[in-house]
């Protein structure tokens, strides 16, 4: 009874809320309803008994990057009237986008319960071992059976991410950067001075 | 307490709704009651530090003071400025409040009692907290004015640095207590310390973590010294500028609801949580939520004493300590920890 009710308000909202990240108007509110929809997503994944993948959801796509989705829309200097304008032109190319994703969901759902594909049980959904944890049998795949496979994304990511800062550095030469060492170094004797003047005459630094 | 209702007649689904609910409430309402105590603690630790007497007029020794408070935030008309996106302004301060109120659902306070023993309840606090930048940020978008904006993007850099350093002291402690469960990390540390002392810390490994997650948690909460969020001499007062009333007080007992949630994890994850602090059979006699307590108590008390004495980082050096110092530390200590388990432990 309450998984059913827990089942249908998480798919309701999380639907709900992916039809309002593309209608509302503002890109902020988007964002938000992003959030809610991945957030939504997270609570089917505790349903079916996957907390694990439930969590990890919530804090790499909640807690990093929509965090940074936020953070650039935010800054974003956005003229409404100017994006509503480029609607009609695009529409076509969306629809297109939109019948071919479609149809690859269909043509994968379709041969994968026809059984052509061994990947497993054909109905979809391969049962919860009993008494093992989630992050016990997902550890033991990754670090078993797919170790290289694992390592090896490891490494396309490690080859992305060093790019991104090849790419986006460059040296600068007018700043001043801060040297933390000789900070700490400076003692207050260092930097003044303790002197009697005689009145009216005044000091020489 | 399922058990409980299921024999007063009702079967097992109404009778888990209903001690769920009861479960909530009975964390919820003291939760709220200790805030309210805490601020109070807060502000005589700060004054007894400063020489001064602190609260001091409402109730014996002042010990009312924050119900004053409460009560005056909430007579408060409350205003929304013309140019805020109503509906944000207005969400901010309970997204805040309310995620600080759920990341206490899986801290045991005692064997057992604990309202979701969940497998993955670290996990889930790592989850939650990260959530709790949410509403820093939205508080300061939605305000439309410039001081709460600077303070929300600062809030957000800097939560999102120090809870990377937090994810790998986490593993530190998880590949010792070889669970993601927060009662089997409490029960893992008994008689850690030569099978005397209850508590990681004092294991020579994980002491220094335990030094860099305090050090975190202060981050994490935006307590001095890295109250950079609402430093009052750049920004005003931060995110909160522009917001009065009850929905300000919303951020308060989020906030302090936070810190008691970070003093807890510390207690936890360090410090043996319920267990008495030396592994002695007549230790045991006292109930281990007052132990609980007790320690959580000692971290918060530190956590005002660092307030009092300690002055404000500079961004940048905020930023340094973060990336450049606690997360390669941390990493390097997830290598050498993993490293002398797989020889002492799995070999």
């Amino acid at each position: 009874m309450i998984h059913i009710i827990a089942f249908y308000l998480f798919a309701v909202l999380l639907i709900a809320s992916a039809v309002l990240v593309i209608m509302s108007r503002n890109p902020v509110h988007s964002v938000l309803w992003l959030i809610l929809a991945f957030f939504n997503a997270a609570g089917l994944m505790v349903l079916v008994g996957a907390e694990f993948i439930a969590m990890l959801l919530v804090i790499v796509y909640v807690g990093a990057v929509a965090v940074l989705f936020l953070f650039v829309v935010m800054m974003l200097d956005i003229d409404f009237a100017e994006l509503r304008a480029g609607f009609v032109k695009n529409f076509p190319l969306g629809i297109l986008l939109a019948v071919i994703l479609l149809a690859e969901l269909v043509l994968g759902f379709g041969a994968y319960r026809a059984g052509a594909l061994k990947l497993g049980e054909a109905d979809g959904t391969a049962g919860v071992i009993a008494g093992r944890s989630n992050i016990d049998s997902i550890g033991a795949l990754l670090y078993g059976e797919y170790l290289f496979l694992f390592e090896a994304a490891g490494l396309v990511l490690l080859v992305a991410m060093i790019g991104a800062i090849v790419l986006t550095h460059r040296e600068r030469t007018d700043t001043r950067g801060q040297n933390v060492s000789k900070q700490n170094k400076r003692r207050a004797e260092d930097a003044t001075v303790n002197v009697k003047p005689e009145v009216g005459k005044g000091i020489t630094l | 307490m399922t058990a409980f209702f299921q024999s007063l007649g009702m079967n097992y689904e109404w009778a888990w709704f209903i001690a769920t609910v009861c479960g909530i409430l009975l964390i919820a309402l003291p939760l709220m009651l200790a805030v309210a105590m805490i601020i109070y603690v807060d502000r005589k630790v700060w004054a007894a530090i400063n020489l001064r007497r602190g609260p001091n007029v409402v109730g014996p020794f002042g010990i009312l003071q924050s119900f004053a408070d409460g009560l005056k935030v909430f007579l408060q008309e409350t205003i929304i400025p013309s140019a805020a996106n109503k509906g944000i302004f207005i969400l901010a301060p309970i997204v805040t409040f309310t995620v600080a109120l759920g990341a206490w659902a899986v801290i045991p306070f005692d064997a057992g009692v604990v309202l979701a023993d969940i497998n993955v309840g670290l996990l889930y606090i790592l989850a939650i907290s990260s959530l709790s930048v949410y509403g820093v940020v939205m508080a300061g978008w939605a305000s439309n004015s410039k001081y709460p904006f600077f303070s929300a993007m600062r809030a957000s850099a800097q939560m999102i640095s120090y809870e990377v350093s937090i994810g790998f002291i986490l593993v530190c402690v998880v590949l010792y207590a070889g669970s993601f469960n927060l009662t089997e990390i409490v029960m893992s540390q008994k008689g850690h310390g030569l099978g005397i002392v209850n508590g990681y810390v004092f294991n020579i490994l994980l002491f220094p973590m335990w030094v860099m997650f305090f050090i975190s948690s202060l981050a994490e909460t935006q307590r001095v010294p890295f109250d950079l969020t609402e430093a009052e001499s750049e920004l005003v007062a931060g995110y909160q500028t522009e917001y009065s009333s009850m929905s300000f007080a919303l951020f308060w007992l989020g906030e302090y609801a936070n810190i008691l949630l970070m003093c807890s994890l510390n207690t936890i994850l360090f410090f043996g949580g319920w267990l008495p602090p030396v592994d002695w059979a007549p230790l045991y006699y006292v109930p281990g939520i007052i132990w609980f307590l007790l320690k959580t108590f000692f971290f918060f008390f530190m956590f005002s004493w660092v307030m009092a004495t300690v002055p404000r980082y500079r961004y940048d050096q905020l930023m340094r300590l973060g990336w450049k110092i606690f997360l390669p530390i941390s990493l390097l200590f997830v290598v050498l920890i993993s490293g002398w388990l797989m020889f002492t432990r799995y070999a």
